[in-house]
């Protein structure tokens, strides 16, 4: 522990991002209605900015090393800032994008920024969690203010039964990540992740309860990451949700799902690697099939890309299960450096798709149905020319990053010798580049239906159009993204030593 | 020799196109189509000029990579931006950057809709094409490779034929198939090396013959669909059909060429024993491609299909001339693929012209078109001899090296292979006869209007290109010879 750093200093950000959002909620109590919404709307973007620059200081003071607090229930590593500085991103780019669209559906009240914030608390505290039930609190905060966030328009039947089904499951797989981390508790006699890992290393832990909780572990993870089979709630969700919560459970909380995955298996249970490689590798496979394969009969925009992130977060997992080889630890920075990188560019297309998404619908409209895309080159060149390079990117093709993204995970797999696995991978892509290219079809090569004009405020004009750019930058400049997601996971704990 | 390098080339052969593509993106709509045109043609022209350097200054006398740019590119993969151009790339640049003039120059009156897009993806994907040409770097290769799909989809979606959204998915999907395996392939090769992705590590690699064979799979899959090869060349007939004009023109004049050039840069020297294993298999695919898709060229009822069909035979000649591993093969392939580009573009142009006045690309709507168009009758000749390998034109030098190098081979494949002399005569002039000569077939070929200045310009400098290369075409081949007898002793090396 540094004793000579503040003891809080990790945590500074969590803290001032909970006091803040108690202060939205309470502004929003007694600031008169028509200034009320624009108010939340400064103070969110606020408590995201002051929580980037608490980030930043607490690297700065750090100077990357792992710190540690509340007994070192709590770290604060590499990987934590980083992933954690994208999820105010990640967040902010909503509060942006829906700011609009919750307006005209009456829905743009305090409550949406305090729920989202509190749910970003959430997977602040997934991210930096050391412990179990640190980390299964941040879970549930996070999930619960998702479960809200999806019916908070109250009246729609569709949104209500799409949070009923979220929260169901959700509570389901809660359960049975709640009973593996009991089982680890009782074979490891504690919860605090690193610890846990020592003694297993130690060869102190009862093999068979070991993994008889891996077993429920991944069983809870893969629900929370959405890859088959326990991938049931996310179309429903996804389409039964208003488009600006689709979007903010289509983005941010996968980075999130990455840390915990990340926290989990790799701090805590590195060494029962071949056993949940294999269980991911089984996962993975059915992802990209399942996930592809059904995309393509998909006429619902939102479904269809919640069938794409099925077997996005399945390619992901192809970087997380090629990490230890024959019990040889070399190259595993490589592999979960690919699959964070692979996380973190998925969760920029993931952005810019459904924020066009959002921008393209109106008040009374929802831009569901990909045939509401026809024509949209004649309509706005440029919102097309933005969603051609998202949807290039998450088919994976050149000078866009969702190609480096295929590339660095591909190369991780090559890497641990399974070949076959990678030529999977790339014919499951081959299909998927079928459906995204779909709506560059109907984006290009028809005729509009509808010449309503796209309108937008100048800050989402802005944010929408980096978000694009951004996704053809990186794609051209890869270089520094990929080297500080290495460093990032060089500093997580076992691989770090 | 003329002063040696004073600027970085090649960086300006791929940049200057992608720039000015992506400035007449920004003029936007069509009102302001004018300047969206000139400057396109300002973009191509300047794209052609820097690319005179790279023949002027072409050192003939060593096989090694000249022009060379190296700089770090993406370090965690050792990822270089690294330009070069041999004996082998040279030409193709040139040509690439060429035919980009004449395409834009052919789009100047007939695409009304969309011009600045359309004026963009050509010039886009020009410099992506001369960046695939010069890339010394695997990853970088294929950043460019690919890229190249995403402008010709919606040059074939967006200003193609009725069914044009079926031909832009099969090209892009067919495509994109075999590029992920060569990718796959890539990865290993990097890992193999050590870590490297410069394509000249990758020719020193060591590989077991079981790896090669695989490997050799892999980037077969990519350069097969590319070329196109018999049995996948299926998706170049719709391609061509419905792609515009000057769609059709870069398709069959330079896309593909990276077939072709992708089996000389990497599948025989990083290799080379699969190669030599393989090549039974690989000249059996070219004959079937020459002599099956020549008869089934012969039927065709709409000219553009038949060029299609004919190009799909021509290249056979390519990659027959690749796999029978000596000088006048390999060299013959190369001068086939240039003359190729040049004959291919042209006869599509003609078509393009007389669809642009017509409307229709089938044979029997026309007839006697000589009577009304004795100019571009002219020009249509040229190309349509040029096609068949009449001596004097291009099309004559790069058939009769190869044959050469299969008669040295087996005179049994150089037999067969010759027979695309008379398939060749028979498709085209027959097409010609049937569509130019005779009484004018109806009340439209009656009313046409010759070649106007323009189109005399683009099939002027055509037939010039034609006949220098058919003329003089030491012009060419002395560029190619050091760096093919390099390959070829490479390949004889073998890996085992």
């Amino acid at each position: 522990m540094n004793t000579d750093l503040p003891l809080l200093l990790p945590a500074y950000p969590e803290i001032w991002l909970a006091a803040m959002a108690c202060l939205v909620l309470v502004v929003d109590l007694f600031v008169p209605e028509r200034r009320r919404t624009g108010i939340a709307y400064a103070l969110s973007l606020l408590a995201l900015g002051g929580c980037a620059f608490l980030t930043i200081g607490a690297t700065q003071a750090t100077g990357g090393r792992s710190a540690y607090t509340f007994g070192d229930m709590f770290v604060a590593d590499l990987m934590a800032d980083v992933l954690k500085l994208l999820t105010y991103l990640s967040v902010a780019l909503c509060f942006v994008y829906s700011r609009r669209y919750l307006a005209d559906r009456g829905m743009l009240r305090g409550e949406y920024f305090v729920l989202a914030l509190f749910a970003m608390l959430g997977m602040m505290v997934m991210i930096s969690a050391n412990h179990l039930l640190v980390l299964y609190l941040g879970l549930e905060l996070m999930s619960l203010c998702l479960y809200t966030l999806v019916a908070l328009n109250r009246d729609s039947a569709v949104s209500t039964e799409a949070a009923m089904k979220y929260f169901v499951l959700g509570a389901l797989a809660s359960g049975l990540l709640l009973y593996g981390m009991s089982m680890l508790y009782g074979a490891t006699a504690t919860l605090n992740i690193e610890q846990m890992a020592q003694l297993i290393a130690a060869g102190k832990a009862n093999q068979a309860v070991l993994v008889f909780g891996l077993v429920f572990v991944v069983a809870g993870l893969s629900f929370k990451l959405g890859v088959v089979p326990f991938h049931m709630w996310i179309p429903d969700v996804y389409d039964g949700a208003p488009n600006a919560m689709t979007l903010f459970i289509g983005t941010a909380p996968k980075l999130a799902a990455f840390a915990m995955a990340m926290r989990l298996l790799v701090n805590g249970l590195l060494d029962l690697a071949v056993d949940w490689q294999q269980m991911l590798g089984i996962l993975a496979v059915l992802s990209l099939a399942l996930g592809n394969l059904a995309a393509i009969a998909q006429s619902n925009i939102k479904r269809m890309l919640a069938y794409s992130t099925i077997a996005h977060m399945g390619f992901m997992l192809l970087g997380l299960l090629a990490g230890v080889v024959g019990g040889n630890r070399l190259s595993a920075p490589d592999a979960y450096s690919a699959a964070m990188f692979y996380s973190v560019v998925y969760v920029l297309m993931s952005l810019g798709a459904f924020g066009v998404v959002v921008l393209m619908s109106r008040a009374g409209f929802e831009a569901d149905n990909i045939v509401d895309y026809k024509g949209l080159n004649q309509r706005s060149p440029w919102y097309a020319l933005m969603m051609l390079l998202v949807m290039f990117s998450l088919a994976g093709v050149p000078p866009t990053v969702g190609f480096y993204a295929k590339l660095v995970v591909l190369d991780a797999v090559i890497k641990a010798g399974q070949i076959w696995l990678a030529v999977f991978a790339v014919i499951m892509s081959l299909i998927g580049a079928f459906y995204y290219l779909r709506v560059v079809k109907v984006m290009y090569f028809d005729e509009p239906q509808s010449t309503a004009p796209i309108e937008s405020g100048l800050d989402m004009r802005v944010a929408l159009s980096a978000n694009g750019l951004a996704v053809l930058a990186l794609g051209i400049l890869p270089g520094p993204l990929l080297t500080l997601c290495l460093a990032a996971i060089r500093t997580v704990y076992p691989l770090g030593q | 020799m003329t002063e040696p390098l004073t600027a970085p080339w090649l960086s300006l052969a791929i940049w200057i196109p992608i720039l000015a593509g992506l400035v007449v993106m920004a003029t936007g709509r069509d009102e302001n189509a004018r300047i969206a045109r000139v400057l396109a043609l300002v973009g191509a022209v300047a794209g052609f000029a820097v690319t005179i350097p790279l023949y002027t200054g072409f050192d003939l006398a060593t096989s090694k990579m000249q022009f060379v740019e190296l700089k770090p590119w993406i370090e965690r993969f050792n990822i270089h931006y690294h330009l070069g151009v041999d004996g082998i790339s040279v030409l193709f640049i040139l040509l690439n950057s060429f035919i980009t003039v004449l395409v834009v120059i052919a789009g100047w009156e007939v695409i009304q809709s969309r011009v600045s897009q359309y004026m963009a993806a050509f010039l886009i994907m020009s410099g992506l094409l001369n960046g695939s040409f010069s890339a010394l770097d695997g990853a970088l290769f294929y950043v460019f490779f690919e890229a190249t799909l995403i402008p010709m989809y919606l040059i074939i979606g967006i200003w193609g034929g009725p069914n044009r959204v079926y031909a832009a998915l099969k090209f892009f999907l067919y495509t994109l198939l075999g590029s992920l395996l060569m990718l796959v392939g890539f990865i290993y090769l990097y890992n193999q090396s050590g870590g490297s992705f410069a394509i000249l590590d990758w020719h020193a690699v060591p590989l077991s013959r079981t790896a090669q064979i695989l490997l050799f799979i892999g980037l077969f899959a990519a350069f097969s669909v590319k070329v196109p090869m018999w049995p996948v060349h299926t998706w170049l007939p719709d391609a061509h059909v419905e792609a515009p004009t000057g769609g059709s023109a870069v398709l069959a004049a330079i896309l593909l060429k990276l077939g072709g050039y992708g089996f000389i840069r990497f599948s025989l020297p990083i290799l080379p024993d699969a190669a030599a294993a393989l090549a039974g298999f690989m000249i059996a695919l070219s004959l079937v491609a020459i002599v099956y898709i020549a008869l089934v060229t012969l039927v065709q009822a709409d000219m553009k299909k038949l060029i299609a069909y004919s190009s799909i035979s021509h290249m056979g000649f390519v990659t027959l001339g690749l796999f029978i591993f000596n000088a006048y093969g390999v060299e013959g392939a190369l001068v086939q693929m240039i003359s190729h580009g040049f004959v291919s573009a042209a006869l599509f142009l003609c078509v393009g012209v007389m669809y642009d006045r017509m409307h229709s690309r089938l044979i029997s709507d026309y007839g006697g078109v000589v009577n009304t168009m004795p100019k571009f009758a002219a020009f249509m000749m040229l190309f349509a001899l040029a096609n068949c390998g009449l001596p004097a034109t291009s099309g004559f030098v790069g058939e009769f090296m190869v044959i050469m190098g299969a008669m040295q081979f087996n005179v049994w494949i150089a037999a067969l292979a010759a027979t695309i002399l008379v398939f060749g005569a028979a498709y085209t002039l027959w097409m010609y006869k049937r569509v130019i000569y005779g009484a004018v077939a109806n009340a439209h070929v009656g009313e046409l209007e010759d070649i106007n200045a323009r189109e005399f310009l683009v099939l002027g400098l055509l037939a010039i290109a034609v006949l220098a290369l058919g003329v003089y075409p030491k012009a060419f081949t002395e560029v190619m010879h050091a760096s093919v007898n390099d390959l070829l002793k490479h390949v004889a090396a073998g890996k085992l």
